[in-house]
């Protein structure tokens, strides 16, 4: 009876979650305009959260060049066709290595910030302060980071795989002596503007929306104490990562059946 | 509108409680109270820890609604305002919370410069102007620059105290303002908030525990003791009351109709002493 009575109070605790979520989601869209008049807090937050992540993006992406460049090498010489290297890095990073690495790090980096930082804003009565003095704290301090993390991804993710397609040209080109010209001009012919960057743009933005909002809602609705602030900021790498990989797989197969 | 419309009997009254009842789950934490707030004093909330004075503040601005019973802000049930009518009934409260909840990224200048570029179109010399004014009240002009970090805690709370004055409210709430205080900083509070009182004309409710700062600046004290009121009046009727709890609270004695020890097994069943239950 006891356990029936748990699975119960898990099911309702689970579904008020979902719903306490999906109504900061909703009340998060809603303040689009009111953000947008006040476009100085959100331009601070890309640049914020941009900051946070360049470093850590830009030499992921150069390392994660230089890998796919030996091992797309390694694979494509067994069939005589080492000269599509630079047309399999560019759609490698475009459509898939960009958009989902970067939001990887994203979450551990400016995720887990976020979170931090919203939970210690609640834990110091920061939040509770704001509001009693009539300003609403999702407007005022949500808002503006969701909407700049949205901006801040896509952009981070273009660094990510600009850095990472230098990475292949210097590991093919520099050091295994692939012929430059068929680098660039197999990628140049081969990566479709629309089809492949656009894919990987569409993907970056969902996980810009992902990321961040998972990461302000863990933070808006952690336990105002330190392990619960802690524990937010590990659920935030946990749920936005699971999120992202899982949305990749069915953004790709809707891409893909396009 | 009816939501705005005067409901209160008593005009002398800036904020009423009526049969006031709130609980967190199956625990009670008010049960029934009523009381009021004259315009224009300062009325001491006081009470054992986890009595619900806290609870009351946060009644009053509208933080939390009482499960039954009214509570009106002069005039108006506060339950029944819509968002943006209980953000225009906020701009006229100021709430001192127990640790200042001073924005950390924010200097002390800019924290109390917050709420005026949050609701007012003021040039920032204006802005300047008044923050500074604001500052100089609170001895804290000299400290504009700091940070929060930078600061002491009676320092914060004098910083927060500036900032809940800046949009100058007709209600300041002080929830724990003397807690943690030396000798000096806490002379200083007290005496700031009688003087800020008097001198603008504010009403003012304090939570607080300190029984000598607190009785010297009071117009009125009300004792909450399990969820009811247990005493109510001048601080010089509360420090006479033959009640028995607000006798244990006046005279600070650790047993009483308050005990000590939390409700738990017996000494002699914990340590295994003699038969057990």
């Amino acid at each position: 009876m006891k356990s029936i009575a748990n699975l119960g109070f898990a099911v309702r605790s689970y579904l008020a979650g979902l719903g306490l979520g999906a109504r900061l989601f909703v009340r998060l869209v809603a303040e689009f305009g009111s953000n947008m008049r006040r476009f100085g807090l959100v331009r601070d937050q890309v640049h914020f959260l941009g900051n946070y992540s360049l470093a850590i993006i830009a030499v992921s992406g150069l390392f994660v060049g230089f890998v796919l460049s030996l091992q797309g090498y390694y694979t494509l010489q067994r069939y005589g066709s080492s000269e599509a290297l630079g047309l399999l890095v560019a759609l490698s990073l475009v459509r898939e290595l960009g958009p989902v690495v970067s939001a990887l790090l994203f979450a551990g980096r400016a995720g887990t910030s976020l979170t931090a930082e919203i939970g210690l804003m609640k834990a110091g009565e920061q939040l509770s302060a704001m509001d009693m003095m009539a300003v609403d704290p999702v407007r005022r301090i949500l808002g503006p980071r969701f909407w700049g993390g949205i901006i801040a991804l896509p952009l981070l993710s273009a660094v990510f795989s600009a850095v990472g397609i230098l990475g292949g040209w210097m590991v093919g080109v520099l050091m295994i002596g692939v012929d430059a010209g068929s680098f660039w001009s197999q990628m140049q012919g081969g990566v479709d503007v629309w089809k492949d960057v656009g894919n990987g743009v569409v993907k970056s933005i969902v996980f810009g929306v992902t990321v961040t909002f998972v990461a302000l809602l863990q933070g808006y609705e952690a336990q105002p104490t330190p392990e619960g602030v802690s524990r937010a900021t590990t659920k935030t790498v946990v749920v936005a990562s699971l999120a992202v990989l899982g949305l990749d797989f069915i953004l790709t197969a809707m891409m893909f059946s396009i | 509108m009816t939501t705005t419309s005067p409901l209160n009997t008593n005009p002398d009254a800036l904020v009423e409680l009526r049969d006031v009842r709130f609980g967190y789950g199956e625990r009670l934490i008010l049960d029934g109270i009523t009381l009021t707030v004259p315009r224009g004093k300062v009325t001491a909330l006081m009470g054992a820890s986890g009595g619900g004075k806290t609870t009351v503040l946060r009644l009053i601005g509208g933080q939390y609604r009482a499960q039954s019973g009214g509570l009106t802000f002069d005039g108006q049930e506060v339950a029944a305002l819509n968002a943006p009518n209980l953000y225009a009934v906020r701009r006229r409260m100021g709430m001192l919370f127990q640790f200042g909840a001073l924005f950390t990224d924010l200097s002390v200048f800019d924290n109390v410069a917050f709420p005026l570029r949050e609701h007012t179109d003021l040039s920032e010399s204006m802005i300047r102007d008044i923050v500074l004014m604001k500052l100089e009240a609170v001895g804290l002009r000299g400290a504009r620059d700091l940070m929060p970090s930078e600061i002491s805690g009676g320092m914060a709370r004098r910083v927060a105290l500036a900032r809940a004055m800046a949009l100058d409210p007709e209600l300041i709430m002080y929830d724990e303002p003397f807690a943690g205080l030396d000798p000096i900083s806490l002379g200083t509070a007290a005496r700031l908030i009688r003087q800020l009182n008097d001198t603008l004309g504010l009403t003012s409710i304090i939570v607080s525990h300190d029984l000598d700062e607190t009785f010297h600046i009071a117009d009125q004290v009300i004792v909450l003791a399990n969820g009811k009121i247990a005493a109510q009046g001048t601080p010089d009727e509360v420090r006479h009351s033959t009640d028995p709890l607000v006798k244990q609270f006046v005279t600070a004695a650790p047993d009483g109709p308050v005990q000590f020890h939390y409700p738990g097994p017996s000494v002699a069943h914990d340590f295994g002493m003699g038969a057990q239950a």
